[in-house]
């Protein structure tokens, strides 16, 4: 067989290439929901964590008592790997659920949030203390100085940073193929049980996984240029 | 313009890859024919053994003892087949559909797994005498609303990867309501969780399954019997016939039927 028959019947025949695009909106869901989560948790752990290294004179036992919580999920998560999470996840916890997908964004979610939290919590700790200083003395409140002086500061910093775990979490969707989750390496396994051929189905993947990657670096860039409008350097 | 130029250069790695991957694929299958002119018929991946690709979660045909050596039907026909042919028998464990490619792609001499004989699969590999037979049936929790084949469609169907039962799901019910395992016992392990309806998978495994999990039942299919035989390379011809020609000897002298006898207790 030619190489452009192995690529017309990994690609053309019989539709095939509508397969491998429910597969990228399956993928995209996924990172998106799995996103979602994973900014959600990382920012409240995170926010908590500083909240409670940054404490001064007396200590919050509450305060205390959820940081150490949050440290044993920060470590559990950074501890094991993605694939055994996702496989707990699936045939342990959620062992009756049938929607694999969701399962499979939830995990991702929840892994990539231990993540963000410590890279926010090092973008909050990183701003100088001086600047609390400052916007207490001003007479704004701990919540109202961290959100307008000092989340502003730190999402600058570390946007290169999280560009980063997005995109691992946006490659990583490709784990949830092996519990059941239908997306984009899914679809090319798919077809290379019919075909018996390898190549041109996981060429096919690689190109839309890094077309998907440079679109999402894209528009991070373009965020990042907005944020820095207004500098002076 | 820088741009363009750095996709472009990418776009060229990528071909510049592909041929690579064709040209040792071509250059592989010439060393592994050109000692064959010396002495042997045949000759093999590794000098002196025969290398079979598994799954080795397909009991009874292949499966894993606790302490990582292997046993089932097909292990020890490979092994008497090797005995046969003066090799040692070597196993390489991997999911189906690898196990299947690996032969393709002159990795390992022969695949055993329990592989049933079809069309497809004859354009990309070149098969043996058949040595046995199965059927693709229905494993159903008990008490399950299905009854037969017609009342499959609108349920998730558990399947193994690139296996027959998998294709004809897909083929029949769509993707949508197909699920792919990479093995059986995985499948097996999502049915009794109830995260999927029913499993559809060859007779000999799905007998072994329900047997170690209570509460599972089987349902017979109309799909057609299957011929079980061994997957080898592509024009392989010189191994092809020196391991058919063990095959017939093992079979004529009752071996091979001793073996199956030995795994699948008749009813």
């Amino acid at each position: 067989m030619s190489v452009s028959e192995k690529f017309y019947q990994a690609f053309l025949y019989n539709d095939r290439w509508v397969q491998y695009l429910r597969g990228v909106g399956t993928t995209l869901l996924v990172t998106v929901i799995a996103l979602a989560i994973g900014i959600v948790i990382g920012t409240v752990v995170a926010l908590v964590r500083t909240a409670h290294d940054q404490q001064r004179e007396k200590r919050n036992p509450l305060l205390a008592a959820v940081n150490f919580i949050l440290q044993i999920y920060v470590t559990v998560i950074r501890g094991t790997p993605m694939m055994v999470q996702l496989l707990i996840m699936a045939m342990v916890i959620f062992a009756s659920s049938r929607n694999f997908t969701l399962v499979g964004a939830l995990t991702l979610g929840i892994n990539s949030g231990a993540y963000v939290s410590e890279i926010i919590r090092g973008g909050l700790m990183a701003v100088d203390s001086g600047q609390m200083e400052a916007g207490r003395s001003l007479g704004l409140n701990y919540i109202s100085t961290m959100r307008f002086i000092i989340i502003p500061q730190a999402i600058k910093a570390v946007l290169p940073a999280l560009g980063n775990e997005f995109i691992i979490l946006l490659k990583d969707t490709s784990l949830i193929t092996f519990i059941g989750g239908k997306e984009l390496l899914y679809a090319a396994q798919g077809i290379m049980n019919r075909t018996y051929e390898a190549m041109f189905p996981l060429l096919i993947v690689a190109g839309m996984y890094l077309i998907l990657v440079m679109i999402f670096t894209w528009l991070l860039g373009r965020f990042e240029r907005k944020l820095r409008e207004s500098d002076r350097r | 313009m820088k741009k363009l130029i750095t996709i472009l250069l990418a776009g060229c790695m990528v071909l510049a890859l592909a041929a690579c991957s064709g040209g040792a694929s071509g250059g592989g299958t010439q060393a592994s024919t050109a000692p064959a002119a010396e002495t042997p018929a045949f000759a093999t991946v590794n000098a002196g053994k025969l290398t079979m690709s598994t799954n080795a979660a397909f009991p009874p045909y292949e499966m894993t003892k606790d302490d990582g050596s292997f046993e089932g039907i097909d292990v020890e026909i490979a092994g008497a087949i090797a005995k046969e042919l003066g090799l040692e028998l070597q196993i390489d464990d991997m999911d189906f559909d690898a196990a299947l490619l690996a032969v393709q792609q002159g990795k390992s001499d022969i695949v055993m797994a329990g592989v049933t004989v079809n069309d497809e699969r004859k354009q990309v590999m070149d098969f043996s005498d058949s040595y046995s037979t199965g059927v693709q049936v229905i494993i159903v929790p008990e008490g399950s609303d299905i009854a037969s084949v017609d009342d499959l469609a609108g349920h998730t169907i558990g399947t193994q990867r690139g296996t027959t039962g998998n294709i004809y799901c897909t083929d029949e019910f769509g993707e949508e309501n197909v699920v792919a395992y990479d093995n059986g016992l995985t499948a097996t392990q999502a049915l009794v969780n109830g995260q999927i309806d029913c499993i559809v998978i060859d007779s000999a495994p799905a007998a072994e399954f329900v047997k170690a999990n209570p509460g599972l039942a089987i349902l017979d299919t109309e799909y057609a019997t299957e011929d079980y035989a061994i997957g080898l390379g592509k024009g392989n011809t010189e191994l092809k016939d020196a391991v058919n020609a063990a095959l017939q000897k093992l079979i004529a002298d009752g071996t091979v039927q001793s073996i199956v006898d030995k795994y699948i207790k008749a009813e």
